[in-house]
């Protein structure tokens, strides 16, 4: 049967609104699936109770569910990571817009492109049978026995005892899987995401702009930091932003080498257990609709929250970052 | 000022040169050297994985099943569960991504609903993997009855991979110059016609780079599988859609966390890696590699 024209057009514009229509479904579902199957766990035990407990003893006797231990682990995780990861990722997205030559150019963005479609399971591989037993067997001696030894024979008046008890109590590196070990493979699945972006929006600043600054005599320098910088300072926050975002989300990573323990970290060679961990290393045992299954919904609602507000504040800095290209016009 | 022919003729300064500010240029350095942090760290894993697993890696590894408690044999289920899982979801993604893109670029007017399905896509991207995970096993594996199964797998990374799709084969899509549509409709063509016989097929190098990097990022990721679709053995293919299957990630997570073999099976762990990583890495680099090419062959 052929249709005609006309209704040939009419039917294909209604049946692609109806398809474009499908990711707003999608996202409302995610939404609801989630709440429906949290909400017996915020309903029974409250969601301040949940939120502040800090003792999460999914299948102890007397059950508890306190996610503070959870969510604390993932914001000190997430604040280490970004301490590495937000400078290297803007130094990248630098380099490689402003400094590098047009063949290292050609050779590192496909070269960030493929790091950031590495699969994490074998990051958080590395992180466990690399720098785990790194952190365990060599800096760890290191720092909390040979340091501390060197400060007492060199015998200086202050350094050497309180420095001495710093390093040993602190240094010493228990276990290798902890939020450090975490954070390094974090790092490197990071990195890409930040510089790709950031990269973005510094190519697109107009080279004219450079070209000013140049010629009122400013060094390379001089131009990043007072032209460049400034001028695709929002698309470098959304580069932040995501790179929170994908950090917070990030689940084989801290699975696999931040250690699993459920408690509120110290320092960060403490052992921890990020909400992603939490989730994945428990779905399997949780029995359907037992309070642990809904409890576990519950962390995963509070991440998808989480991530919906970076993605809002995301946006709303992007929109702002559109009124900055403006200057492509000059 | 204009030459002869009445294009404006810019005049360039060169920037100053270097050794004009010794602070400035011991920063660029260290940014130079830093700019390498990428590179370094996929050569440093990729060299290890690579060194450790390159023995274990044989005809036999590739294409015999696991055996004696997983602690030799190969990772023939693993891969082949792999495969299915990411044609699967591709076949599912494509087509869904493709219309998205098609009625975001041609048909959309601007308003509340684009901005709306704007911001979903958006928000979508953001949600991290292990949520997709859970949404699965609510809905496909619990609502839909699947099970833990191939099916309920390949769906819910297909939704988890929708956003990625949708992005890149708009911004083929918008790359096809207006003019091109515009003297297909003056030839007479309707809009479908235009769509099917112009913007498509110019934007298919495009559409398929995406698709290409897309099924590299499905076919590495564990968590949506872990509660979906992964099971610890399965032995050949899976019968039918609806039985768990064997994943080539969910394989090193295995062995190397869970079990009493952990450090007998080392090499085995470093030969699924190795595999995932070259699978991984060779579809990135086969997409990368189209795209560049079409860069290259493009004349508007």
């Amino acid at each position: 049967m052929k249709l005609h024209w006309r209704k040939q057009e009419h039917l294909t514009e209604n049946l692609l609104k109806v398809v474009g229509l499908f990711s707003v479904v999608v996202l409302l579902l995610i939404a609801f699936f989630l709440f429906k199957e949290s909400f017996m766990i915020f309903y029974k035990i409250g969601t301040l109770t949940i939120v502040s407990g800090t003792k999460w003893y999914p299948t102890a006797e007397p059950q508890s569910f306190g996610m503070l231990p959870l969510i604390m682990g993932t914001i000190s995780t997430t604040m280490l990571t970004a301490l590495f990861a937000i400078p290297l990722g803007l130094a990248t997205a630098i380099y490689i817009a402003e400094i590098a030559s047009h063949r290292i150019k050609e050779f590192l963005k496909p070269i960030v492109e493929m790091l950031a479609s590495f699969p994490s399971v074998v990051f958080g591989f590395f992180g466990m049978v690399v720098i785990a037993p790194i952190l365990t067997t060599w800096l760890s001696p290191l720092l909390s026995e040979k340091l501390p030894a060197f400060l007492r024979d060199a015998g200086i008046p202050f350094l050497s005892t309180v420095v001495a008890d710093l390093c040993y109590d602190k240094l010493f590196i228990a276990s290798g899987l902890n939020m450090f070990t975490a954070s390094m493979m974090l790092t490197a699945k990071s990195v890409p995401v930040i510089a790709s972006i950031a990269e973005d929006s510094i190519a697109s600043v107009p080279r004219t702009f450079r070209e000013a600054s140049y010629s009122i005599g400013a060094t390379k320098w001089d131009t990043i930091r007072h032209v460049v910088i400034p001028s695709s300072l929002s698309g470098i926050s959304v580069a932040i932003i995501l790179g929170f975002a994908t950090i917070v989300g990030e689940t084989m990573i801290v699975l696999m080498a931040a250690g699993g323990a459920a408690i509120i970290p110290n320092w960060i060679f403490d052992a921890v257990r990020p909400m992603p961990a939490a989730i994945a290393a428990e779905m399997a045992e949780a029995p359907y609709r037992s309070l642990h299954y809904h409890a576990l919904f519950g962390v995963g609602a509070l991440l998808f929250v989480f991530n919906f507000i970076l993605s809002l504040i995301s946006d709303f800095v992007s929109k702002r970052f559109r009124k900055v290209k403006l200057g492509e016009k000059l | 000022m204009k030459d002869k022919s009445g294009d404006i003729k810019r005049y360039y300064l060169p920037p100053r040169k270097a050794g004009a500010s010794i602070k400035g240029n011991l920063i660029l350095s260290i940014i130079s050297a830093l700019g390498y942090t990428g590179a370094v760290v996929l050569f440093l894993v990729l060299g290890f994985v690579a060194y450790n697993g390159a023995g274990v890696l044989s005809w036999d590894f590739i294409t015999k099943n696991p055996t004696d408690a997983m602690t030799a044999g190969g990772i023939l289920p693993a891969i082949l569960g792999s495969a299915l899982l990411t044609f699967l979801c591709m076949i599912v993604v494509l087509p869904i991504g493709i219309m998205t893109a098609v009625f975001l670029t041609e048909y959309s007017k601007p308003g509340p609903v684009l901005k709306l399905v704007n911001m979903s896509i958006y928000t979508l991207a953001g949600v991290p993997s292990v949520v997709y995970g859970l949404f699965g096993l609510a809905v496909f594996v619990i609502v839909f009855k699947c099970g833990m199964s191939l099916i309920a797998g390949s769906l819910t990374l297909a939704i988890m991979v929708l956003p990625y799709i949708i992005s890149t084969s708009e911004e083929a899509i918008k790359a096809v110059p207006q003019s091109f549509r515009e003297a297909s409709l003056a030839c007479g063509a309707t809009k479908l016609h235009t769509i099917i016989k112009v913007v498509l097929p110019l934007s298919l190098p495009g559409i398929l780079t995406g698709a290409m990097i897309g099924t590299a990022k499905v076919s590495g990721e564990t968590a949506p599988i872990m509660f979906t679709a992964a099971a610890f053995f399965t032995s050949g293919l899976p019968r039918s859609l609806f039985e768990p299957v064997m994943a080539l990630p969910y394989h090193i997570y295995v062995l190397a966390t869970a079990g009493t073999h952990i450090e007998k099976t080392r090499p085995i762990q470093y030969g699924t890696a190795l595999t995932l990583i070259v699978l991984v890495l060779g579809m990135n680099l086969v997409g990368i590699i189209i795209r560049s090419r079409e860069r290259r062959k493009k004349t508007w």
